[in-house]
Parts: C-alpha cells; sequence; structure tokens
C-alpha cells in the first residue's frame, strides 16, 4: 500500500512529463522570404476534439493564400505546435513560437483558461494572437484580437430573444455552466441582466458542473422541477465541451422537450452535435455569429473548399472556424496594406479594417479589439444542423466589458488616442 | 388601334388572373389561410396555424404535418407558399397547398423554407391535438391528450368526453380524464364538478399537473376563497407526492452512477486487484470498447440496415474479443518485463494509454462520434405519473449485475478461475504444480482489459465516444477498487454502489462539484483509517 500511495502521487508529474513529450514540434526552417505564422491549437488531450479543426482551417487558409501567390511577394508558412490542452504547456509553446520559431502572428487558444496563461507572454514579448473563440469579455489586451463573440454579441441577445412572445415568454431560467472562468462570468452577467429585467431572485436556479461531467440525471430532474412551478421555464447552458453530450442525451431520454423547456446553449455548435442523435433535440437553441446552414455565397464556397481541403463530405464547419476565417482574413489585409508584418504597424492597420463575414455582412474590428458581427439565434434541426430563426437586424459592436456588472461598466477599453488602454475610466492621454 | 390592342390584351390577362384567382379561392380557403405563413413573425404564424385547423378541410393536418416538417418552401419569385417535394434528380416538384395543383418544379435556391420555431411548433402540436383524438395508434392519442392539456382548448371537451367512454387504453384513459378534469376546472361548471375534477387531478398528480395548478391557483381570483384553499391543498398533496418519489428517483440514480462505476471497475478489480499491476491504459481499454460499438454499428447501417437496433447485443462479446486482445498485447510486450516494480508499470501504462489514445485519434478523428441508441435503450419506463426511469439506466444497472455475477462464476467454477487464483495467492507454489503462470499472466490481464472493453459498449451509450472517454473513468475506477477493497470483486460492488449513492444524495443540497470533492475527502479519510479497504483481504496473498 505504501508503494501505491506512493506511486499515485508520482502521477501527476507523469503527466507534465508525457504531455512534454507528445509536444512536437515542426522542424524549424529559416528563409529569408517566408513568413510565418504560428498555430497555438491542442492537438491532444480533452481540447483536441474542439482545437484540431481550428488548426486545420489555419492550415487551409494558408494553402489557399500561397496558391494565391502568398504575401506581400512571400510564401506564408504556418508553424504549428501542440500545447496538448495543458494550460501552462501554452504559456511555453507560445514563448517557444514567438522567440524561437520568430512568428509574424498566431492563431490559437480555446479555453479562457489557456488564453489567460498566454497572455503575458504575448504582452511581454510584445506579438500578437487572434482568439477565435465566444468568451466572457472582460478583457482587452494590446497584443489580441478577439475575433469570437463577448456576451453581448452572444448571451444578452439569446436571453432576450427567449424573453419575446416569439422565443415563448421565457419567466423563469436555469443558468447551467461548467465551473471555470466562462461560464461564472457569463452568469454573473446574466444574472444581473435577468434582474434588471425585472426577473426575481427565486425564478433563477444557478448551477455549476465539473469539467466533462458524465451524469446528468440529478441535474437534469431538478431542471423538470424547476421547471414544473407554472412559468414558463428556459435553460441557459454555458456547458462546455465534452459534457454536452451525456447532458443533451439525459435531457432526451427524460422526455424534456424544447417546446416544454428549451435549452439555449453557447459552446455547443455544429461540430459538438456531430457525435448525437438530434431526433429528440429538435428545438433547442444555440446561439452564435454563424451557422452551417446559413445561406451566402461565401459561405457556400468556404464549406467546400473546407470539405476538399479535409477530405470528408460529412465535415461541418462552425462559429469559431468563421472567427478564424475572418481573422485571419483581416490580419492579411493589414498586413498589405502596412506593407510589413511589423507588429506595430500591423495592429495600426487593424482598426477599422473590414472583411465579409460568411453570412453575408462586414465584419469591422474595433478599436477595443473586439469585432462588429451579427448575433444569430437557431434551432437544431433532425439533420444535426442549426437553423436561424432569429437574427438581429445589423451588426453588433463587441463589449470588452460588459455594461451590466457594475464595476466593469465604467470602463473604457480603445487602444487609440487619446485612452490608449484595455480598461481604464479615464484616458491616458 | 394599337392602344386598343393593348387594353384588350390587358384586360383579358387581367380576367385571367381574377379567374384563377377565384377558382384557387372557391376550391380552396385552406390556400388563401396557407399563403398568410408568408410572414417573418412567429407569433403571427402561430395564429395562422389554428387558423389553418379552424378552416375544418381534410387536408388541413397535413399541411400541418408538411410545415413541421419542413415541406412547406415560399417560392422565391412570386412568394406564393408551396408544399415541394423533393424529386430523385435533386429538384423539388410543387404543389398548391389545399387545392393539390401542380405548380412546376424548382430548384432548392428558387425556394426558401418556412422557418417554424418551438412556440410554431407548440401550436402545430396542439391544433394536430384536435385532429389526432381520434387516430389508431395509442401513442399518438396520447400525445394529442397532452397537446390539448397544454392548450387547454375548451372546444375539446365534448370530443374527449366522447372519445373518453370507448377508449381502452389504460395510460390513454387516464390522460384523457386528467385533461377532462383541466379543462372543467376553467370550465363554467359548479363548485362540486371543480372539487371533483381537482381530485382527478390528485390521482394522477405528475409534474405537469403541478405547473397547471401552480399556475391556476395564481389565476385564480381572491373572491374564490373556498375553491382556492381546495386547489392549494390538492397542490400540496401532488408536491409531497412529488418529493416522494424524487426521494425514489435519487436512489435510482445513485444505484446508477454506481453501476457506471461498477462496470468500469470490474476490470480493473482484476488487473489492478487480482494481478497488483497498476494499469493506467485501463480507462483506454473501455474506449477502445466504445469504439468497437461504433465500427460494429456503422457495419451494420451500411450493410445489414434490419439489424441496427441489435448491433449493441453483438458489440458485446466483440469489444470483449478486441479490448481482451488488446490486453494480451499489452501484458505481452510491456507490463510482463515490470511484474514487481509498481513505479515503473504506472509509468509505462500511462505512456500506452497515451499512445493509444492518439491512436484511435488518427484513426477515427478527434471528434465524437455518435453511437446511437437502439429505440428500446431511449426513453423512460413510467412507473406511475411522476416517477419515471429512463431505460438505458435500468439496462446498465443489470449489465453490470450480469457481468459481475458472470466473473464471478469464471473465477470459481473454472478451471482457469482456479489457476488464476492459484498464481495470484502463490505463484512458486502454482508452477512446481504445473500451472503455465505466463500464460496465465497474460489470459487474466486479457480478462480484465476484455470486461473493461464491455464496459465500453455501455458507456457508450451515456457519454461521448472520443479518444478521452477513458480518461474521464480512470481515477473512478481506482478509486473504488481501492475504497472496496484490493482483490475482492464483492467489496467492488459494494464500492461502487455506495460511492453512487452517497454521491447522488449529496448532489441535490451541495451541487456537483462539491459533491465530488466530499466524496473524495470522505474516501480519504476512510482510507487512513483502514488502509485495505472495507473489504481487507487477509493472508499471504497480501503480502504479494
Amino acid at each position: 500500500m505504501q508503494k501505491l500511495k506512493k506511486a499515485l502521487g508520482k502521477i501527476s508529474a507523469t503527466v507534465a512529463l508525457a504531455a512534454t513529450a507528445f509536444g512536437m514540434t515542426s522542424p524549424a526552417m529559416s528563409a529569408e522570404d517566408v513568413i510565418k505564422v504560428g498555430v497555438l491549437h491542442s492537438l491532444s488531450g480533452t481540447m483536441a476534439i474542439s482545437e484540431t479543426t481550428l488548426k486545420d482551417s489555419v492550415l487551409m487558409l494558408v494553402d489557399d493564400l500561397n496558391k494565391k501567390g502568398g504575401l506581400l511577394g512571400k510564401k506564408v508558412e504556418a508553424v504549428v505546435v501542440d500545447p496538448a490542452s495543458n494550460w501552462p504547456l501554452f504559456a511555453e509553446k507560445a514563448r517557444e513560437l514567438i522567440e524561437v520559431e520568430k512568428v509574424d502572428v498566431v492563431f490559437g487558444c480555446w479555453t479562457s483558461v489557456s488564453r489567460k496563461s498566454v497572455l503575458p507572454v504575448f504582452e511581454e514579448l510584445n506579438s500578437m494572437l487572434f482568439y477565435p473563440v465566444q468568451y466572457e469579455g472582460e478583457e482587452s489586451s494590446r497584443n489580441v484580437f478577439y475575433t469570437g463573440a463577448a456576451p453581448n454579441q452572444q448571451a444578452i441577445p439569446a436571453v432576450e430573444y427567449l424573453m419575446s412572445e416569439d422565443g415563448g415568454s421565457v419567466e423563469r431560467w436555469v443558468l447551467a455552466g461548467t465551473d471555470y472562468v466562462y461560464p461564472r462570468t457569463t452568469n454573473k452577467i446574466l444574472e444581473a441582466f435577468l434582474k434588471s429585467k425585472g426577473v426575481a431572485e427565486e425564478d433563477i436556479m444557478i448551477n455549476y458542473t465539473p469539467f466533462g461531467h458524465s451524469d446528468w440525471q440529478t441535474i437534469v430532474s431538478d431542471i423538470k422541477k424547476f421547471g414544473s412551478a407554472g412559468k414558463k421555464t428556459a435553460v441557459v447552458s454555458t456547458i462546455n465541451g465534452d459534457a454536452n453530450v451525456p447532458f443533451y442525451k439525459e435531457l432526451a431520454n427524460q422526455g424534456i422537450k424544447a417546446e416544454d423547456i428549451p435549452v439555449v446553449a453557447f459552446s455547443v455548435g455544429e461540430e459538438e452535435l456531430a457525435g448525437l442523435d438530434t431526433k429528440p433535440l429538435v428545438g433547442h437553441l444555440a446561439a452564435w455569429n454563424y451557422f452551417m446552414s446559413v445561406e451566402s455565397e461565401e459561405n457556400a464556397a468556404f464549406i467546400k473548399k473546407w470539405k476538399a481541403f479535409i477530405g470528408d463530405e460529412k465535415r461541418v464547419t462552425n462559429d469559431p472556424m468563421e472567427a478564424t476565417y475572418i481573422g485571419f482574413n483581416m490580419w492579411v489585409q493589414a498586413v498589405k496594406q502596412a506593407g510589413t508584418t511589423d507588429i506595430d504597424a500591423v495592429r495600426q492597420a487593424m482598426y477599422g479594417q473590414e472583411v465579409k463575414n460568411l453570412t453575408g455582412g462586414m465584419a469591422v474590428m474595433n478599436t477595443n479589439h473586439h469585432l462588429s458581427k451579427p448575433v444569430l439565434i437557431g434551432e437544431i434541426q433532425e439533420n444535426g444542423q442549426i437553423e436561424t430563426v432569429w437574427n438581429t437586424d445589423g451588426v453588433v459592436k463587441g463589449d470588452a466589458w460588459s455594461d451590466f456588472i457594475p464595476e466593469s461598466a465604467k470602463l473604457t477599453a480603445d487602444w487609440t488616442y487619446p485612452f490608449v488602454c484595455g480598461g481604464c475610466e479615464k484616458p491616458m492621454y | 388601334m394599337k392602344i386598343i390592342k393593348k387594353a384588350i390584351l390587358l384586360l383579358s390577362t387581367l380576367t385571367c388572373l381574377v379567374l384563377t384567382g377565384a377558382t384557387l379561392g372557391a376550391a380552396s380557403e385552406l390556400y388563401d389561410v396557407t399563403q398568410e405563413l408568408n410572414t417573418k413573425s412567429y407569433s403571427k404564424k402561430a395564429k395562422v396555424v389554428a387558423k389553418i385547423a379552424e378552416t375544418g378541410d381534410e387536408q388541413a393536418a397535413d399541411i400541418l404535418r408538411a410545415l413541421m416538417a419542413g415541406d412547406l418552401f415560399a417560392r422565391k419569385s412570386d412568394k406564393i407558399i408551396v408544399l415541394a417535394e423533393k424529386q430523385p434528380d435533386g429538384g423539388y416538384a410543387l404543389i398548391a397547398p389545399g387545392t393539390g395543383a401542380a405548380l412546376g418544379t424548382a430548384k432548392k435556391s428558387d425556394l426558401s423554407k418556412v422557418k417554424i420555431n418551438n412556440r410554431v411548433r407548440n401550436a402545430i402540436k396542439a391544433a394536430l391535438g384536435g385532429l389526432d383524438l381520434n387516430h389508431p395508434d395509442p401513442a399518438k392519442r396520447l400525445a394529442a391528450a397532452d397537446a390539448v392539456f397544454k392548450s387547454l382548448d375548451d372546444d375539446m371537451l365534448p370530443l374527449l368526453e366522447a372519445r373518453l367512454k370507448t377508449e381502452e387504453n389504460d395510460k390513454v384513459k387516464s390522460a384523457f380524464e386528467q385533461t377532462i378534469a383541466a379543462l372543467y376546472l376553467n370550465a363554467d361548471v359548479d363548485f362540486a364538478a371543480k372539487v371533483s375534477a381537482l381530485h382527478t387531478l390528485k390521482e394522477s398528480g405528475g409534474p405537469e399537473v403541478k405547473s397547471f395548478l401552480s399556475r391556476y391557483l395564481a389565476e385564480l381570483p381572491e373572491e374564490e376563497a373556498e375553491l382556492r384553499s381546495q386547489v392549494a391543498e390538492i397542490l400540496d398533496a401532488v408536491e409531497r407526492r412529488l418529493s416522494n418519489f424524487a426521494l425514489v428517483e435519487n436512489l435510482f440514480q445513485g444505484l446508477s452512477l454506481g453501476s457506471v462505476l461498477l462496470l468500469a471497475a470490474i476490470g480493473l478489480a482484476i488487473t489492478f486487484g487480482v494481478m497488483g499491476v497498476i494499469n493506467m491504459a485501463h480507462g483506454e481499454m473501455v474506449m477502445i470498447g466504445a469504439y468497437t460499438t461504433y465500427v460494429i454499428q456503422e457495419i451494420c447501417r451500411t450493410s445489414f440496415p434490419a439489424g441496427l437496433e441489435y448491433s449493441l447485443i453483438v458489440a458485446i462479446p466483440a469489444a470483449f474479443v478486441v479490448a481482451g486482445f488488446f490486453g494480451v498485447l499489452l501484458e505481452k510486450s510491456v507490463i510482463r518485463f515490470l511484474y514487481g516494480r509498481p513505479l515503473e508499470t504506472l509509468l509505462a501504462t500511462w505512456g500506452v494509454s497515451l499512445i493509444l489514445q492518439q491512436f484511435v485519434r488518427t484513426i477515427f478523428g478527434p471528434t465524437n462520434k455518435e453511437v446511437s441508441a437502439p429505440s428500446w435503450l431511449s426513453g423512460a419506463w413510467e412507473v406511475t405519473s411522476g416517477l419515471s426511469l429512463t431505460y438505458n439506466r435500468i439496462a446498465i444497472i443489470i449489465f453490470a449485475l450480469c457481468v459481475l455475477f458472470a466473473l464471478m462464476l469464471v473465477l470459481k467454477k473454472t478451471l482457469f478461475g482456479l489457476q488464476m487464483r492459484a498464481v495470484t495467492q502463490n505463484r512458486q507454489m502454482a508452477r512446481s504444480m504445473g500451472v503455465e503462470s505466463a500464460t496465465v499472466d497474460s489470459l487474466t490481464f486479457g480478462l480484465g482489459s476484455g470486461i473493461a472493453g464491455m464496459a465500453g459498449v455501455a458507456l457508450s451509450q451515456i457519454d461521448n465516444v472520443s479518444p478521452n472517454l477513458g480518461q474521464a473513468y480512470i481515477i473512478d475506477s481506482f478509486m473504488v477498487v481501492v475504497f472496496g477493497g484490493v482483490g475482492n470483486l464483492w467489496g467492488t460492488l459494494v464500492g461502487a454502489g455506495s460511492l453512487g449513492i452517497v454521491n447522488k444524495f449529496l448532489e441535490p443540497y451541495s451541487g456537483a462539484v462539491l459533491a465530488k470533492i466530499l466524496v473524495l475527502v470522505a474516501i480519504i479519510l476512510f482510507i487512513q483509517k483502514r488502509p485495505r479497504g472495507l473489504f481487507a483481504l487477509k493472508g499471504r496473498s497480501v503480502e504479494g
């Protein structure tokens, strides 16, 4: 037993070792006429399921750019590293990309904790990160461009839709999430928002579960009970990653239908639904800035290109892929405009940069490093696609600091004169 | 002249237009109403749905079903709502709703689907509810009664009462009674009738009744104090009943979690418990079992679609064989050289687990794979209204117990089991009695891994089929085996069961995160007190 205890104690050390061993890097090539793009997405471990797709998206975009003759007359080369879903390793790999590989820009990260881990590295070495995933806001770094949705581009509109007559006039809310920074912050914002709309304390139920939670019986029956109090009830889910599949399976088996208690999710897209039988889930909702089912020329072309690149007719596209697409194209435009890959020059050129998004409009980069994008609310269909049932008329500007958290409402993020800060009450200059 | 000609032409076209309009109109009021679906507002669409049902047209139900299924489209050129049928060549044949007139064909890009959302879906279900009350299929009648219960459409009352007299299916009958009672409460009837309706509701008393009564109570005017107190009393009774059920449900959920833990841990009880190998790749054997299930199901889907429902049953032995094979391979190639060196074994098997994960990721891709549930494992068994147990969980409990007892039989009643126990208890002595200890070792390891593979079949029904599947269960499995007592199958059973139940009873009070932490702390304290777990083995094997 003594031996066993000792042995178990060593496990954590082993994890770190093995993970490092698995983080392979491609050999460095230092040709003068190459522009290097870093790709910092987990290719092994828990997050590989989501992040591998984004790595492939960047590779496809780079490939496409090279076919069109490269950038500034140079060939673009993607440098792929694997941070293996290990948050501290993200920081090490970021440093390696910037200092050893000397990349000009990095596309990467998924979870907020990985972004928080690399943030000091990018700020210290003054490099540039494009972060393509919806997140909790409350941040604006000079060295990060956030191309995913901020809470006001996803969570708030989704809740407003459910409150409306069309959405079912919901009065009672379950806020269910995985226990980490994104759901906790989003729920804090949503709770403040709901209360400002006159929802009573007892009509809000908040529930957190660990990462990868697989036994949802109790929580789903609690939701059922909470929903039988005579008021229309909805679930706002910030449940992340792997835990979603067993959650939806349990919902279906316990017979919770979308018409009775709809679930609106912020982390469930086409990719997550691919592992599920969606017939019992028709009508549950998702809020994003892009759905694969959107009909537009750009989207049709993008899907065609993606399927050809990946060599699989069944592969789906999703919102973080669109965010990667927008971020990459914006960076290319900014580099062309600046005529150099110098970080400071490109950053200046990024402000106000416009590229076509995939839903038939224009995405604009604001001076708070967040995008203006349309917000779409969709319902899950039998074929695993999500179909838009509601969308904003125009684009919504991403808010770095939420208006519904008193301390944050005062802050402004603006990286141009006179503010030049990521979160301050008064201009710096 | 030209002007007159033009005028005549114009006139004739106009008449033509008016005429066609008139004939269409005369043929079908339904057609006109359906055209009103051409709006963006879902509230309006919901109203149109009710109007469609009110036309009383025979085809109204078909149109509503088409709307539900997404077969109604707006033609982009003239904004006419049409029924579209997909043709083998990929195009669509258009039919005018209500009249049935053919409107030619169109490409998908010429059409835009009439979108519906939950609100419209509810309206369709309510409308179809009225139309489906006489449906020959009892499940449809049940759904219809539920739809009326939700919409509380009092026009349905006479129809329901007439139908109730001839209804033979008990379940449908009680649904009808419940719906009629709810309608009575809203209708203009005397106090006694309302009270008797309330008692009918108390009988059926599920969560939907609780929901209805609390809404009813909230809307009831203050003047009707007597009725109010009656309703409050019944609501209280329903709530009490439901909370009693919640206790039963909680117990079931605990058992179910316990059975999942048991399944994941039985294999480990052999490799770790009996052989003493700290096998970190155990979770990956579970994963391999789940992927075997996926492959078998895909083969069934493409080659024998008729057998799809039973692919899971075929997958059980297949997963055992595949995972068992990987187990024997692992024993022969790695573990054999590391007996008696637990730390090295731990590191090596951890490495193997990473290799296996990446291996699966390379072959099947990083995304989740869908293993669909056969219909006999979907849904829930409604014991009485308000208490339902999901089929897949029941099946897993039974399956886990079957696997445990089968394994016990193998250990106690077969020659292989005897040799296995002999080798683990005293290797030297067993060898001198002529037992091929090396072969027994690899077969034992194969057996443990094979059982893990079977656990994978069950887990594919409730969890993700992804390369990470195994990681989620490895810690829990070790916890169960250590807690239950290393080397004792009964201990594994009791350990898994009690961990599951304790976890599920803590969860409603403390939340899922804290419940897990509390259980972990409790186990650590317990191990301090009884380092050998619940059922400690005594004797020589303990030293080994």
